[in-house]
């Protein structure tokens, strides 16, 4: 029987691979995103949507993504509940070794960014898919940036994507170069060097995506 | 009186092993099957000779009382391990370490058991390279050598401060491999209670659970106990807590001969003692006195304002240090043998010129660090200069490090011929618990080389030489009554412990025992510290028995009951060194006796009458031991007067 | 200095366990933590109560017997050692001082603060060892190995299986362990030609004993005793994964 049950470092590494997978798409994401932010009422980001709804390579992506969503986040479940069920006798006095206090979080962060995904696909996704019917339409036309606007000028929605970004930060920040060190690469030189990759990558996506609530709520006319 | 025969086999010196391995009886695969050998002990003699016996094809039993086979003591030899490999080309060869390790000894140790220790060592190395064993290496990729107290040669192979840990742990792997072939079973945490003979033979164990408090039996065709020295006696010592002289003891009582007890190491180099709360001595490797520097300062005023705290050592320049090992001995200067240092520090305090509580010494790598920079010095000892500034809260890169003698190893041990094999046959005994081939003082780096060569290389061949003649000896059952009698003898013991109910703890009758023993049969002997000890020790003894107050009970975790068993062995065990101490009128090694010594203060042999093993013989709780002599006869050494000027 | 002490008393495996407090008055700074517990021990005794039982043998860092949970800590607020290298000096006069045993499905309680460590063991013989037999190993000098290698097997190699890194990890993840044992013979030449059943085999025992996972926290580095680095998990990550993709039976 244990010969059929994936070990303990398999499935972190699956758990990272399927991270790595997401690292590179919050990119693109952002990439998108921030189209956003040009001046022309929405036409470069419609463009840019348009080329990712109609790009085969991303059709194909579209499902692989969607699985790496699901199996980064059953898997994390499940080495989560592993972990508690190693130590069924908590210890009254919390651990205070001097340690990364982020790692320590990483499930609590993921449920929370988790739940703001929920929370984005019924915003827009859901939509697309036709799941949902878009609620108070501004325009005649339904868009992903007459969406945002909407829901952005509402400051209960950007209160919750700002916060959620910080999550993502924290989240991020840990995942990135905990990758490295699950497939194996730890090294006196380079790690350093991808730590602060990782702050930095960390910030720019959670700062970045940020943008976007701030700017259609304090700056869009 | 029991001639005892050594059975060294014929022929000249350096030939002897081979002739010996060219003719001793084998047992064949098959057979090997058919019989069992039970291990007390899992450092490095017991589990490389379980490991190696398993190899063989026999059933092994392996018993321990730590929790785990790797955790014997033998993790915390730091210093390295000797072999003749000559990789630096400064001469050595087996004659040299075997002539080393005689002269070190003080010409009281048997050639031929030392010639096949020297033989062997170098495959030592092989085998634990071979094992993963991470000795240090130099830049080209190739082992590395240093130098130890005792040798002009560099011979000593080492894994920074942790060579006994790194030995152990190989040791360890093979038994795992053992254990996972199933030829091995380990029993961790189980204290041997005593050893059953069965026709004369010894023939099985009895061991108590130490999680249940169980006692259980095993049975085997053979009994090999590497259970380590019996340092434990002086209660203060660098040994483990639970280092312990009981199986030996048990053994003795059975019928083995206890040879040489007075021989016993305080090593030079250790943390001094700091209050009565203390529970154990930390060493400082022996290395250390590599490019350390030992000295006290010249002046009685100084050393009495350094107690004080007025002045700190650095303010005491080049003339108010006294170098005293360097100016005593100028050819080996800080390196001179274990003993020799020992004895130099402890005349330098006795005499006012201690530090720190008056019981230090300093060892100084001032000169060390401005010679070969701070960072050399790190890369050597910095993991032993971590561990000083633990315990001791002083920086020792930029304070002298205090140090004294304390009890570090038994030379002294069972008496066992060339085969290993105690008095009692099938009793076998190898490493520290033995006296074999250290006579009176052992060399640095040399118990790490004796435990290994007993097991890898010895044991093997003299244990099959034995058992090819067991092959028709069936197995025992548990139920002979021979084990009914032992338990029953046992179960009274436990029980009488119990019930004493007295007002004194284990340790504080421990402590008592530790004192008597440092104070009268320390460093330093006299007829008339001796026969005090002879007279308070029973007094002791008594106490102990009507007055130890033991908590808890028999079944179950009850670890002063384990303690208490110990220490009542301890307290007969003192007795014997201290009767063997009186016995030997002579300085020779670890033995220190007042009266014996020139006008230098350099220890005094008498080789014309003290040339013998003294080996002890039970004769019944009531009675005197007797002592039965082994003459050491050397064919090839020329006995010399140790000198180290 | 005055003591108070919340220690975890536990009468055996199934028993429930609870903290109960004591008080010593006279600790000298001086003594080890352990020598403190000795002294609370003969008090207790004296007083015909059970005294505290825990593990613990070389008393110099090394064996790897002891190993409690101080305030928190694993081993104590000392870095770099063991238990039994902590002296009192490291806390303050009046101090209350909470002790717990090392807390780990794995590591079952068998009395107070004492528990059981014969995973490791089991994880050992699995696998943690080169198979050769006394006297067939060939010269040592044959086969050289770069200083840096040596280096590095020997500081994983310093491990004292003590479980601290059980003890400090979040989720009781042996893998600091497994992954110094794993990486001593891995950086070896000698070690190679078993490399890969080692790993698979060793954490699959890792695995059958309950341990957690590794959730790259580092705990366990920073309250390693001998402060083993936590690349080498990363090096036994790589090692079963290499191996993994290798095997294909498993």
């Amino acid at each position: 029987m244990s010969n059929l049950a994936i070990r303990s470092i398999s499935k972190k590494i699956i758990t990272g691979l399927a991270g790595l997978f997401l690292i590179t798409f919050l990119v693109v994401h952002l990439g998108v995103n921030l189209t956003m932010l040009v001046p022309d009422g929405g036409e470069t980001f419609r463009e840019a949507a348009e080329f990712m709804r109609t790009n085969p390579v991303i059709k194909i992506v579209e499902p692989v993504l969607f699985a790496a969503f699901i199996i980064h986040i059953i898997i994390g479940i499940v080495l989560k509940i592993q972990n508690w069920m190693a130590r069924p006798n908590r210890y009254s006095v919390s651990n205070k070794a001097y340690t990364y206090w982020m790692s320590k979080y990483m499930f609590h962060t993921g449920i929370v960014v988790l739940i703001f995904l929920i929370i984005h696909l019924i915003n827009f996704y859901f939509i697309r898919l036709g799941l949902l019917e878009p609620s108070n339409v501004m325009s005649d036309e339904h868009d992903f940036y007459n969406q945002a606007i909407m829901l952005f000028r509402d400051p209960l929605y950007s209160v919750i994507y700002l916060v959620a970004f910080v999550f993502l930060a924290v989240h991020l920040n840990h995942a990135f170069q905990s990758f490295f060190q699950t497939i194996g690469a730890n090294h006196s030189k380079y790690t350093p060097v991808i730590k602060v990759i990782g702050t930095i990558y960390s910030l720019v996506i959670s700062i970045g995506f940020a943008i976007i609530p701030i700017y259609f709520l304090f700056f869009y006319e | 009186m029991t001639k005892l025969d050594a059975k060294i086999p014929e022929g000249p010196l350096a030939k002897k092993w081979t002739r010996f391995r060219n003719t001793c009886k084998l047992v064949n695969p098959a057979n090997k099957r058919k019989l069992d050998i039970i291990v007390v002990g899992t450092g490095l003699g017991g589990a490389s000779a379980a490991a190696s016996l398993a190899e063989l094809g026999y059933n092994v039993k392996v018993f321990c009382y730590q929790d785990s086979p790797r955790r014997a003591h033998s993790i915390a030899a730091q210093g390295g391990i000797n072999a003749t490999k000559n990789y630096p080309n400064d001469g050595d060869s087996i004659y040299r370490l075997f002539y080393d390790t005689i002269k070190g000894g003080d010409y009281r140790s048997r050639e031929a058991n030392v010639y096949r220790l020297a033989e062997v060592s170098s495959n030592i190395i092989d085998q634990a390279v071979a094992q993963g064993v991470p000795f240090a290496r130099e830049y080209g990729g190739l082992l590395d050598n240093r130098s130890f107290g005792g040798a002009q040669v560099s011979r000593t192979f080492y894994a920074k401060g942790q060579t006994g840990q790194q030995l152990l742990l190989g040791a360890y792997g093979s038994l795992n491999r053992q254990v996972h072939q199933g030829k091995v079973k380990v029993y961790a945490r189980r204290d041997m209670l005593d050893i059953v003979l069965h026709q004369g033979k010894a023939r099985g164990i009895i061991t108590r659970n130490l999680i249940t408090g169980e006692i259980e039996r095993h049975t085997a065709h053979a009994v090999v106990l590497a259970t380590g020295g019996y340092g434990n006696v002086y209660f203060l010592s660098t040994y483990a807590m639970g280092a312990n002289g009981s199986p030996a003891w048990k053994a003795y009582k059975k019928g083995a001969y206890f040879a040489n007890p007075a021989f016993v190491q305080i090593h030079p180099t250790c943390m001094p003692v700091k209050g009565e709360h203390q529970s154990k001595l930390t060493l400082m490797s022996e290395s250390l006195r590599n490019d350390g520097r030992i000295w006290v300062p010249k002046k009685k005023e100084d050393a009495e304002k350094l107690r004080k705290g007025e002045i700190s050592p650095n303010d005491l320049g080049e003339e108010e240090r006294d170098y005293y090992l360097e100016r005593r001995y100028p050819a080996f200067g800080n390196l001179v043998p274990r003993d020799v240092a020992s004895r130099a520090a402890k005349e330098r305090c006795d005499n006012g010129f201690g530090v720190g509580t008056g019981q230090a010494v300093y060892l100084d790598f001032r000169d060390a660090i401005n010679r070969m920079g701070k960072e050399a010095v790190e890369a050597k000892y910095g993991n032993l200069f971590e561990i000083y500034k633990k315990i001791n809260d002083e920086n020792p890169y930029e304070v002298p490090m205090k140090i004294f003698p304390a009890t570090h190893y038994t030379m002294g041990g069972l008496w066992v011929d060339y085969h290993l094999q105690t008095t009692v046959p099938g009793l076998f005994a190898v490493g520290e618990v033995n006296f074999s081939d250290h006579g009176a003082n052992r060399l640095g780096a040399s118990a790490l080389m004796q435990g290994l060569a007993d097991g890898y290389f010895v044991l093997p061949y003299t244990l099959s030489n034995y058992l090819s003649d067991e092959l028709h000896t069936p197995r025992l059952t548990t139920k002979e009554k021979e084990f009914d009698e032992v338990e029953e003898q046992i179960n009274e013991r436990l029980e009488k412990l119990m019930n004493i109910k007295g007002s004194q703890t284990v340790d504080a009758i421990h402590k008592r025992l530790g004192h008597i023993m440092w104070d009268h049969v320390g460093m330093s002997r006299t007829k008339e510290s001796l026969e005090e000890a002879l007279k308070m020790l029973p007094e002791l003894r008594k106490e102990f028995w009507n007055d130890v107050k033991i908590p808890g009970h028999q079944h179950g975790v009850n670890p002063e009951l384990m303690k208490a068993g110990w220490v009542a062995d301890f307290l007969e065990l003192g007795e014997l060194i201290a009767r063997d101490a009186l016995q030997r009128e002579e300085s020779c090694g670890g033995h220190f006796r007042q009266e014996y010594q020139t006008e230098e203060g350099e220890a005094l042999r008498r080789d014309d009458e003290y040339s013998f093993v003294g080996a002890w013989e039970y004769k019944g709780d009531d009675q005197k031991p007797e002592m039965h002599k082994e003459d050491i006869v050397y064919e090839v050494t020329e006995r010399k007067t140790r000198s180290y000027k | 200095m005055k003591i108070k002490l919340k220690i975890w008393r536990q009468e055996n495996a199934t028993a429930k366990g609870k903290f109960v407090k004591y008080q010593l008055d006279d600790v000298s700074p001086d003594s080890s933590f352990l020598e403190m517990l000795d002294e609370l021990n003969q008090d207790l005794i004296q007083k015909d109560d059970d005294p505290v039982v825990f593990d613990h043998d070389c008393r110099e860092g090394i064996c790897g017997t002891c190993g409690l949970y101080i305030n928190g800590r694993a081993h104590g607020p000392q870095k770099g050692s063991a238990t039994c290298q902590l002296h009192m000096r490291s806390f303050k006069d009046g101090d209350t001082i909470t002790v717990e045993p090392w807390r780990a499905k794995a590591f079952p309680v068998i009395k107070d603060l004492m528990v059981d460590r014969s995973a490791f063991d089991r994880i050992m013989v699995s696998g943690g060892y080169i198979s050769i037999n006394a006297g067939s190993a060939p010269e040592a000098n044959n086969m050289p190995v770069r200083k840096e290698n040596a280096d590095m097997a020997f500081d994983a190699a310093t491990c004292i299986g003590c479980g601290a890194c059980v003890a400090a990890c979040p989720n009781a993840s042996a893998m600091l362990f497994v992954g110094a044992k794993i990486s001593h013979l891995a950086l070896l030449p000698q070690g190679q030609p078993e490399a890969e059943e080692r790993v698979l085999e060793m954490v699959n025992q890792m695995d059958l004993e309950g341990f957690g996972n590794c959730s790259n926290n580092y705990s366990c580095e920073a309250e390693c005793p001998k402060e083993i680095s936590v690349g080498n998990i990363a090096r036994m990550n790589a090692q079963f994964f290499g191996a993994k993709l290798k095997s294909g039976k498993k």
